[in-house]
């Protein structure tokens, strides 16, 4: 981490001893056309993958709450694509939605509709990697909302059922506002995860086409495995900390006006 | 009713990818891409797996996976246990300093590391190798945070009348803590499994022979630009997904205990 911190000041191409640059690498970011491309495209994939997943492992986690036949089956249906690995998840949805042969296309064609290029098309690629990120954590949502769903006394619901409280009020007036502490924790592990957002991108589009789906951790790769840059990739990966570290910092300080801790 | 109807229509929504990657790489090259798609193959073949163990060595990169996983794992283990009975029981100067410290490293993301460690691994001559792959790997701060909180909930009485006999700390430590500690190791154990068996960047990175490939590696590197024998990758995906499905299928309870303890406590 210190060395990171140390690094980011240098130029470094790993041959010549590192050379102590100042503040330049941070000047060079800031008109970095990719760089400020890369840190866009994440921005706007967590605000696609976020809502998603949020919104479908709330719903999840509601519907499941009670026990029926078969709902422990369906839990681990949802939980299944956690502990599945990145290439995995990423390669086979990278099947799903090849454009020529691709289950969605294909099924689309039967149809008689001309399905889109999917990931190799710059104006789908980035749904095309939201889609199967919220597929893989939708679980994970579902099983911290759960758990939270649990540790709310039953005795709240009743009590305002027996006032004639309806389905709708007791879900917005009393569930939701206590799952708070639960929602609080999916945002801020959601944000740290998904600001370092890579393997999926990595195996599906390699962050094209035309830098569509580039994100910040494959210009720290690139810079610094592909061109060698150690020191410019380093002030990158700082500023992605920063990024983080503030993000996480402003959640903590704004919980106490929306998260209710009993 | 109705709640049920959609959430079991969506759960199988959830597992449809998982059976369309087993029907894929059961079907030739051309039912594959055929329109409409079909579910079930008409003529299944075992060609695909045929071919991932002509392209990969399949063995080779399962034992590959299974050994740095399980070495990486045990020493996780001892190290976060160690080191949490230290934060947890002894005194010793700056040890809220350096709990602080880390605390913070939680908070970094590997990925603002791994130009650093990267010139570290180089620098000791371990790029390309297992132990460069693993070193990494065999220390866990997240680990440590969970297994000094495990250990403070142990009531100090426990102990008190083993220190009254006379017992060492390795003797408490043995005896005492550890025996406690096993749901909160069993879960560690299952996170740290799955973190080091998918992990991919570091790999990536790191490794360039294919016989010191690990799975997640080997996969990403079998779908070519542009010519893909995407059955075959579904036949590869299918044989590398089993084994953690089947670790989840059997430890279902604890593995989703595992993920809320982490949560919970972190």
């Amino acid at each position: 981490m210190l060395a990171a911190g140390v690094l980011s000041f240098t130029s470094w191409d790993l041959l010549s001893p590192p050379e102590w640059i100042g503040f330049n690498n941070f000047k060079e970011l800031i008109s970095d056309r990719d760089f400020l491309n890369s840190l866009r495209n994440t921005l706007v994939f967590i605000a696609g993958y976020l809502p998603l997943v949020y919104f479908l492992g709330l719903a999840a986690a509601l519907a499941l709450n009670r026990k029926f036949k078969g709902s422990l089956a369906l839990r681990a249906a949802y939980f299944l694509p956690v502990v599945t690995s990145w290439v995995i998840v990423a390669l086979l949805w990278k099947w799903i939605l090849n454009p020529n042969g691709g289950l969605v296309n294909s099924a689309l064609s039967a149809i008689g509709i001309q399905g889109p290029g999917w990931w190799t098309s710059k104006n789908w690629s980035m749904i095309s990697v939201i889609v199967p990120s919220a597929w893989k954590d939708l679980g994970y949502v579902m099983l911290i909302l759960l758990a939270g769903l649990q540790a709310i006394p039953p005795e709240y619901k009743e009590a305002a059922s027996i006032d004639g409280a309806s389905k709708r009020q007791i879900l917005f007036r009393i569930t939701l506002p206590l799952l708070t502490p639960a929602t609080f924790f999916v945002l801020v592990v959601s944000l740290i995860n998904n600001f370092q957002v890579f393997d999926q991108i990595w195996i599906m589009t390699t962050g094209g086409p035309e830098g569509s789906t580039s994100v910040v951790v494959q210009q720290i790769v690139k810079n610094s495995f592909e061109y060698g840059h150690m020191g410019y990739a380093s002030a990158m990966s700082m500023v992605l900390f920063l990024i983080i570290m503030i993000i996480t910092a402003v959640q903590i300080r704004l919980q106490k006006r929306w998260v209710n801790y009993e | 009713m109705r709640p049920k109807f959609f959430t079991t229509l969506f759960g199988i929504l959830m597992l449809f990818p998982f059976i369309w990657m087993i029907s894929s790489s059961l079907k030739n090259s051309v039912e594959a891409f055929a329109t409409p798609p079909t579910l079930f193959p008409k003529a299944p073949t075992l060609e695909n797996y045929r071919n991932v163990f002509r392209a990969l060595d399949m063995p080779r990169l399962f034992f590959n996976s299974f050994a740095v996983s399980v070495v990486c794992v045990f020493m996780q283990l001892t190290s976060s246990a160690l080191a949490g009975y230290a934060f947890a029981r002894l005194n010793f100067r700056g040890k809220n300093a350096i709990f602080l410290i880390y605390l913070a490293t939680m908070m970094i993301p590997f990925q603002v590391i791994i130009v650093p460690l990267f010139i570290e691994m180089r620098h000791f001559g371990l790029i390309d190798s297992f132990l460069g792959l693993g070193l990494p790997m065999i220390a866990s701060a997240f680990g440590v945070f969970l297994m000094r909180q495990a250990m403070l909930a142990i009531p100090r009485e426990l102990e008190e009348a083993a220190i009254l006999d006379g017992a060492s700390h390795f003797r408490l430590f043995f005896s005492i803590a550890l025996p406690l500690c096993i749901p909160t190791l069993a879960a560690l154990t299952i996170l740290s499994f799955m973190s080091v068996w998918n992990a991919y960047l570091w790999p990536l990175v790191v490794i360039f022979s294919p016989e010191k490939m690990t799975l997640p590696l080997a996969l990403s590197n079998l779908h070519g630009e542009n010519l893909t024998d995407w059955p075959m990758v579904m036949a590869a995906t299918t044989l590398a997904a089993l084994p953690i499905a089947i670790i989840y299928l059997v430890l279902q309870k604890q593995i989703a205990q595992s993920f809320l303890t982490a949560g919970l406590k972190g």
